[in-house]
């Protein structure tokens, strides 16, 4: 199992084939209460960098970006009653969608845990 | 003269409000400061503010199924009591009439009440879209002048009147775009929407079925001109600028810009909603706009909130105008004023993509706009953009060394100040200045937009502030980033002096209450299936 962040703040976490894909904790923070999350529907065929899920907050609305192409497997139903779980556990309970790879060599353009933690700390 | 006030003290609100905390009064009310229930929970059972008759005839044949079987769930008032509700919640709003409204992108400006004498003259109020033309020709005129007025001002080929309000306008815009591409025969389906621009822009694409792709701004807060121009390509139909743009600057590559689009063959819609900053000073047309909306609600007064409605209508270039929506206002060969509409279409307007609304537009508001306009003249619209720039500038120039202004440096700002919360004290933020100026009796500015700034809080003070009410305002912004800035905690609690303290936005927003439910039992109470709830 392999996690792997973009510059957009989300994280993705690979098995096999699967992602798991979610916002990090930082970006949760940035955001501050998160009242709706809006998820992609199982089935959407989806390409690295498209838009596929939109995460509402008190201050705005922002969307989130796929950091691979492929296929939507499911979406995270918890959210819908607590969408509050991205703040507490953004980068576990707070998952988002899982995603079906079609083009594992994406994943090579992402940062480590390292790289995205220097990252953040030059914003 | 011991009786005289000599050093001109005056009761503060400070010491009312601390008052507040120590008393309770039996009413509930605090002198002035009310506290107003529903309508349902003021109603009474048997009471009613109307005597109805009952029907002396049996219903039309065929309507006598729908004979109400029980009275409606109605609040039982008394018309003293409907009157004195409605007027004691109108005391709790806060309007332009009372004060500034510093919100940004939104324009709240002073609506002269002569715009508002003129909009009720019987000849523009009680006309109606049906009448015959002929004896409508003067709220005709009335359209074609306020035309003429804004080719004028924007240097563009045509206008189309008829779009109700911004987002209206930008569709309609977007729409002569596909239109045009379509006669082209080309099916580009991207539109380019840069960061700086309003957010109306990326969801009217979408909208009009385009795929939006988003331009980063420069650390300027501006467009970034070689980002976008590596996206331009076939599938580009269009970029849609707001400028000045919502950081309150101007995009000065808005040239090239246009040239460069129009090179790859698309268009540049323009969101035109802070026309009021460069008003008489640019023409969007020499700019190489294609499109743009003028939020006549804004630019020339009226604001929404402030008297509504809206009115967005959309000037066009040579290339998209041949495309605009019906109804046109024209003049035949003998001069007659009569309107263009499907049926006569061929007076010049046969490639039409059609029309957006019933009928004319907003009629009240092209009366209102054209008085506006009138009554400054050329030079006074000018000044106008001169004012609400120079205005703006007071406020963040009196404000930058306490509230950062990440854009500042650059140069001056437009209509409207942009700063950062960076730089308060820990636990700080621009939802603690917000509701700080509540208590400071200001409406808060907008806040944490545009999201390219950090806890952003945009001020736009509008050209009909004066240098005393803006030092009022700076005044107030001032203490509070002070305040924030020192960790007085007692700014996490405000407003003090408002009818509700801070209320718990989070949870109004994940678990809304949009039904009034009474308490249980209550008679009068809806049942969740009545209103169609689950």
């Amino acid at each position: 199992m392999t996690r792997y962040f973009t510059e957009d703040h989300e994280w993705i976490e690979v098995e096999g084939d699967t992602g798991t894909v979610g916002i990090t904790d930082y970006a949760q923070g940035q955001l501050g209460d998160i009242t709706f999350v809006e998820l992609p529907d199982a089935g959407a065929t989806v390409a690295k960098g498209d838009s596929v899920s939109v995460v509402d907050s008190v201050k705005a609305a922002s969307d989130v970006y796929t950091p691979v192409s492929g296929t939507v497997a499911d979406a995270n139903a918890a959210l819908a009653d607590e969408p509050e779980l991205v703040n507490t556990d953004a980068e576990k309970g707070g998952w988002l969608f899982r995603i079906t790879l079609s083009d594992p060599a994406e994943l090579e353009g992402l940062m480590d845990e390292t790289a995205y933690k220097a990252f953040v700390e030059t914003l | 003269m011991s009786g005289v006030n000599a050093a001109g003290w005056r009761p503060t609100m400070g010491e009312a409000g601390e008052a507040l905390e120590k008393f309770v009064t039996s009413s509930g009310d605090y002198g002035l400061m009310l506290e107003e229930p529903l309508s349902f929970e003021l109603g009474a059972e048997g009471k009613c503010g109307v005597d109805i008759d009952k029907p002396d005839r049996a219903p039309a044949a065929g309507l006598s199924k729908f004979l109400r079987k029980a009275a409606p769930d109605l609040p039982g008032l008394t018309e003293p009591e409907t009157v004195r509700h409605y007027t004691r919640l109108s005391r709790q709003n806060y309007a332009i009439d009372l004060g500034p409204f510093p919100l940004g992108s939104c324009t709240m400006k002073h609506n002269p009440r002569l715009n508002e004498k003129m909009a009720r003259l019987p000849g523009f109020a009680d006309v109606h879209p049906l009448q015959p033309q002929k004896s409508v020709e003067g709220a005709l005129e009335v359209i074609e002048q306020l035309a003429d007025w804004l080719i004028t001002l924007t240097g563009m080929a045509s206008v189309a009147m008829s779009p109700k309000a911004g987002a209206h306008g930008e569709l309609c815009g977007l729409l002569c775009i596909r239109a045009a591409l379509d006669a082209r025969g080309e099916k580009r389906d991207i539109v380019l929407v840069p960061e700086s621009a309003h957010g109306t822009n990326p969801a009217t694409a979408a909208f009009a079925g385009f795929k939006v792709q988003s331009i980063p701004a420069t650390p300027a807060g501006r467009v970034d001109l070689e980002a976008l121009k590596a996206k331009l390509g076939p599938n580009v139909a269009g970029v849609m600028i707001t400028n000045p743009n919502t950081c309150g600057l101007f995009e000065p590559d808005m040239k090239a810009i246009a040239d460069a689009v129009h090179e790859a063959g698309g268009y540049v819609y323009c969101d035109g909603a802070n026309f009021n900053a460069i008003v008489g000073k640019v023409r969007p047309g020499d700019l190489g706009v294609d499109a743009m909306h003028i939020n006549l609600h804004k630019t020339f007064s009226t604001p929404h909130g402030g008297g509504g409605p809206g009115a967005g209508p959309v000037v066009l270039s040579e290339a998209l105008a041949p495309f605009a929506p019906l109804p046109f206002v024209t003049r035949g060969p003998d001069g007659g004023i009569h309107l263009v509409e499907e049926e006569n279409r061929g007076e010049g307007h046969g490639r039409a993509f059609g029309r957006m609304v019933a009928f004319h537009g907003q009629m009240g508001m092209f009366t209102r706009a054209l008085t506006y306009i009138l009554s400054h003249g050329a030079d006074g619209l000018r000044r106008v953009a001169e004012d609400a720039v120079l205005n703006a500038n007071y406020v963040l120039r009196s404000c930058e060394d306490l509230l950062p202004a990440p854009f500042a440096k650059s140069g001056p700002c437009m209509h409207e100040a942009l700063f950062s919360d960076a730089g308060l004290a820990d636990g700080f933020s621009t939802l603690d200045i917000a509701k700080g100026l509540i208590d400071e009796g200001f409406h808060p500015m907008t806040v944490y937009f545009p999201l390219v700034v950090k806890g952003a809080m945009l001020v736009e003070p509008t050209e009909t502030e004066s240098k005393a009410g803006l030092d009022r305002f700076i005044g107030s912004l001032r203490s509070l980033a002070k305040r924030a800035k020192a960790g007085d905690d007692s700014l996490h609690s405000a407003p003090h002096f408002a009818p509700r303290r801070r209320l718990d936005e989070t949870q109004a927003a994940r678990k809304p209450v949009l039904v009034w439910q009474g308490a249980p039992g209550e008679p009068g109470q809806p049942s969740l299936s009545e209103i169609g709830g689950s």
